[in-house]
């Protein structure tokens, strides 16, 4: 299985450093030839209007929103989760969404940098999980195939930070800039299970 | 799974170098008014500097530079969902404060403006919102990085559209840190030394390879090879001051070296960006100015 991450901009290097940590070395995705050469892909985060203008520009907007459809693992923090989105709220009014995740998603719904926060977040079984959130898109609503893995409250209700549907895993916190590795080793957990279940 | 009460760690270094590295990759581009930003959001920037005048009509104009008044912060915070920096003087940490208190999103202590302390650049670690400090060599960026930067850009030589300043600094810090990464133990004592710089901060650049924060290129960037070049040196991003809104077609350049920003080491496209775009900026020799704002600062 290749997995790949969508370089056009944001923090490639933390999630390829992040991967290689769990032994795989992920090929940085700028073309529609890249995305050809793999079975699963990141998206980083970053701006999600600077990366979702750069999807249209470099053509691979339509290329990837049908590998997506037809089952591409993936795993989007932060603006990656904005782009995998049903629903955006608070975008601008032409932001693309991929819409592969039932959720609807609040822009900047923790607020500006200077609300920017640090916590931590517990997944089933009690695995805890260190949480970096920046600028961060809000969860507000799921859909009812959308599992919720873990959520947060910080003081102003309990909301879902890492959601899944069948093969598409999105946090709104960025796993790749701790050094905890559980949200990747989830995400290929996920994904070496679809690529083996669409292998045979 | 248990919803998980915590409690929260705002203006953590982690926190505040994170927002760095969200924007690489990407182009920060100056605006004065809220239509410049809508122009900059939709060309694909990742950030927005707000400032009264670009650095080429600061150099034109004289006098002393400020920060800009916070009604235009404001009016540009009101128009764009991406982050908005704005700049404070030199050691003008009362600037700093009035800038956090508007809730940008960094703060750029800037050469650009009219120093105010002529000895001490601000406290960063003292503030929330995080901050971006130019540097010309590599002890200038591990001395704002101890006074607790989290980006670091080259200076570059700002409202120039010359590129040769921006350059050298590149090479300066890129070099610098090539070297330190070459000596053994004893030896970086030294270095410490002679680069002015603390000796934990040289250390870590010695194992890593790396500066600590993000290195984003700015000051004289003005074509979309400019971009491509600087990107290739080993810049993570750009800051283009005077060179979109300075250029005959604001909306195309804009568009184009978002691109070749992107996509640096992909000559083709890069070439097929810079086609047709018109008159770029006009551009000062760097012999005819009277001032440099990259000597501002220590």
């Amino acid at each position: 299985m290749r997995v790949g991450v969508l370089a056009l901009q944001g923090d490639v290097s933390e999630h390829r450093a992040a991967l290689a940590d769990l032994g795989v070395d992920a090929a940085p995705v700028r073309s529609v030839t890249e995305l050809d050469g793999v079975d699963a892909i990141v998206l980083p985060g970053g701006e999600s209007t600077a990366i979702a203008h750069l999807l249209v520009t470099s053509g691979l907007l339509g290329p990837l929103e049908l590998r997506l459809r037809a089952g591409m693992p993936a795993l989007g923090t932060c603006a990656g989760l904005v782009l995998l989105a049903s629903s955006i709220t608070d975008g601008r009014d032409d932001q693309p969404a991929l819409g592969v995740l039932d959720v609807t998603v609040v822009r900047n719904g923790y607020g500006r940098q200077i609300a920017s926060f640090e916590s931590s977040t517990e997944l089933e079984g009690g695995v805890r999980v260190p949480t970096v959130f920046i600028r961060a898109p809000r969860i507000t609503e799921v859909g009812d195939d959308v599992e919720v893995l873990a959520t947060i409250d910080v003081g102003d209700g309990v909301h879902p930070v890492l959601v899944r549907q069948g093969p598409v895993l999105g946090a709104s916190f960025h796993p790749e800039l701790t050094a905890d590795r559980t949200v990747h080793a989830l995400f290929l957990d996920l994904a070496s299970a679809s690529h083996a279940a669409l292998s045979n | 799974m248990s919803p998980s009460k915590n409690t929260s760690t705002v203006g953590s270094a982690i926190v505040k170098r994170g927002l760095a590295d969200m924007l690489r990759g990407g182009v920060i581009m100056d605006v004065v008014n809220p239509e410049q930003a809508k122009i900059a959001e939709d060309s694909g920037a990742v950030a927005v500097m707000a400032l009264e005048r670009v650095p080429s009509d600061i150099r034109r104009d004289g006098g002393v530079a400020r920060m800009s008044d916070p009604e235009m912060i404001k009016g540009i915070q009101g128009i764009v969902t991406i982050p908005v920096m704005a700049k404070a003087r030199i050691g003008h940490f009362a600037e700093a404060q009035i800038l956090q208190a508007l809730g940008v999103d960094y703060v750029d202590e800037s050469e650009v403006l009219t120093p105010a302390d002529e000895a001490h650049h601000i406290d960063k670690w003292a503030f929330t919102v995080p901050f971006v400090c130019g540097a010309t060599s590599l002890g200038e960026a591990l001395r704002r990085i101890s006074e607790g930067a989290c980006m670091i850009r080259s200076k570059g030589e700002a409202g120039t559209g010359n590129i040769v300043e921006a350059v050298r600094h590149l090479r300066t810090i890129l070099g610098e840190i090539r070297r330190l990464t070459t000596l053994d133990d004893a030896e970086r004592y030294a270095a410490a030394k002679e680069l002015q710089a603390p000796l934990a901060l040289v250390a870590e650049v010695a194992a890593t390879g790396a500066l600590p924060v993000p290195l984003f290129c700015a000051g004289g960037i003005a074509t979309p090879a400019d971009a491509a070049l600087v990107r290739q040196i080993g810049a993570e991003a750009v800051f283009v001051g005077s060179g979109i809104f300075k250029s005959s077609d604001p909306e195309r350049m804009a568009r184009a070296i978002v691109e070749a920003t992107t996509h640096f080491d992909d000559a083709d496209l890069v070439a097929k960006v810079s086609t047709g775009l018109g008159p770029a900026m006009r551009g000062e020799e760097l012999s005819t100015l009277s001032e440099r704002l990259a000597d501002r600062g220590w």
